[in-house]
């Protein structure tokens, strides 16, 4: 049994809301280099061109990459080992999210009521938070600020198995085609497939936030999908930002689970090209 | 792709008639900011026949929701929202005299139609460069709803603020055009 203070996950989620929002993550920034270099649209590079300017401002000045400073979304691996103290876990979580917003200088985009008020709640709590319980004595804490553009462009359908992998090809593909410049290609293009309704969508958000970047699905009959989808995406001719071009995705990720006879749910989820995430293990 | 285009707010037709789609833009002088929470609420006013706490007749509002700014600056990372959330609201906007918008992504059939009709322009601001784009804003006031926070109505006045013409008032539409040239069948 290990003890863990709540002040030690407090700081380090401040810490963690602040630096993922300055500093893109590097297997990103190689990936939009290597898209650069592969656009053949002029309008598409000249798009390319200033999001590495921007990175540049954004790591030089600690200015948020973005203006929208995204819904905090946690994906946190608890060892089973751990003994929290000094507090409740969950509101941990929510002051280094508030701790860090404010000090940060980072946009509170979070409202108290999803329909009626939509009044802000200042300092972009609460946070979503995932948890799981893995063994170990370690908490790894991931944090990713999830644009509002991007995650709208997400989409769920109850397929049906008979469906088969053409289906969810289809879906996919139709999906980002319709999305268009919406969630700021170039894109990574989460994919969850099985469970049930509610695992496809935890499945692809888990796909998109997929670490580094490009790393293949283990099944290889699922990677060469991957592969298949990222091709045909890149040839939809969206582009960057959807001005025209070949460069739409940097990665396309499925993720899977087993599911029940009747079922075959597949989500998409989209990050943008400013697809922030980091990680801290206390 | 054309040369860099400088512009000064308020447009003219004249100024708008030139634009084409896929067209930089430099643009100087005021804009206002609005974004979802603001058009909600312009549009009760609209339909109560009252008046709209700024006069939007030649005028051009930039969809975003600023971040606050570090010390020292006048506003923080300042980048555009997607578009098509305001496009039920836009079409009236546009026959009240409004010139142009600013955002990202593609409209609706109808703003499109507005937008030809009514002589206007809509300009994309990269997305996600909200850094780059905040150095070209040289002043930030709020004018209306305080309340709203990062989605108050703003007046900005902006230097040199790099844009694209996504569509024009002859028509054009840069999505369209783009994936047409670019995609592999």
């Amino acid at each position: 049994m290990r003890e863990i203070d709540v002040k030690k996950i407090t700081d380090a989620v401040s810490h963690l809301c602040m630096s993922a929002n300055y500093y893109l993550p590097d297997d990103v920034t190689e990936a939009l280099k290597k898209a650069r270099e592969k656009e053949v649209s002029p309008v598409g590079r000249a798009v390319l061109d200033e999001i590495f300017e921007n990175l540049r401002i954004a790591k030089e000045e600690k200015l948020p990459i973005c203006q929208d400073c995204g819904t905090s979304v946690f994906l946190i691996e608890l060892g089973q080992d751990v003994h929290i103290t000094g507090g409740n876990f969950y509101d941990a979580i929510n002051n280094g999210v508030r701790s860090g917003y404010k000090e940060g200088y980072l946009r509170k985009s979070m409202t108290y009521d999803p329909v009626l008020t939509r009044a802000n709640t200042g300092d972009n709590t609460p946070a979503v938070i995932h948890t799981d319980i893995v063994p170990g004595d370690k908490i790894k804490i991931l944090f990713c600020p999830k644009g509002g553009g991007c995650e709208n462009m997400s989409a769920l359908k109850m397929m049906s198995p008979a469906e088969g992998m053409e289906g969810v090809k289809k879906f996919v593909v139709d999906f980002v085609s319709e999305a268009s410049g919406n969630p700021c290609p170039p894109s990574i293009v989460g994919v969850g497939i099985g469970g049930t309704f509610e695992t496809s969508a935890f499945l692809a958000k888990k796909a998109v936030l997929r670490s580094p970047l490009g790393t293949p699905h283990p099944d290889e009959r699922y990677a060469k999908v991957e592969n298949e989808l990222l091709e045909e995406i890149n040839k939809l001719g969206i582009g960057p930002m959807g001005f025209g071009g070949r460069m739409t995705a940097l990665a396309v990720h499925i993720e899977t689970h087993p599911a029940h006879v009747a079922l075959m749910p597949v989500a998409v989820n989209i990050n943008c090209h400013a697809a922030r995430q980091k990680t801290a293990i206390i | 792709m054309s040369e860099i285009i400088k512009l000064r707010t308020p447009l003219t037709t004249k100024d708008i008639e030139r634009l084409k789609v896929g067209d930089r833009v430099q643009l100087t002088g005021k804009i206002y900011t609005a974004r979802d929470m603001v058009h909600r609420r312009f549009m009760e006013l609209i339909k109560k026949g009252e008046k709209l706490p700024i006069d939007i007749k030649g005028q051009i509002i930039f969809y975003v929701g600023p971040a606050p700014p570090k010390p020292g600056y006048a506003i923080g990372s300042c980048g555009p929202t997607t578009s098509y959330r305001m496009d039920k609201f836009t079409p009236v906007m546009y026959e009240m005299g409004l010139k142009g918008t600013i955002g990202k992504g593609k409209r609706s059939k109808e703003v499109r139609e507005a937008i030809k009709k009514h002589k206007g322009v809509y300009f994309i601001a990269t997305g996600g460069v909200a850094a780059l784009l905040c150095k070209s804003i040289k002043s930030a006031k709020i004018i209306a709803y305080e309340d709203l926070a990062t989605e108050a109505v703003r007046e900005l006045m902006v230097e040199d603020f790099p844009l694209t013409v996504g569509n024009d008032c002859h028509g054009g539409d840069i999505f369209e055009e783009g994936v047409k040239k670019y995609r592999i069948q």
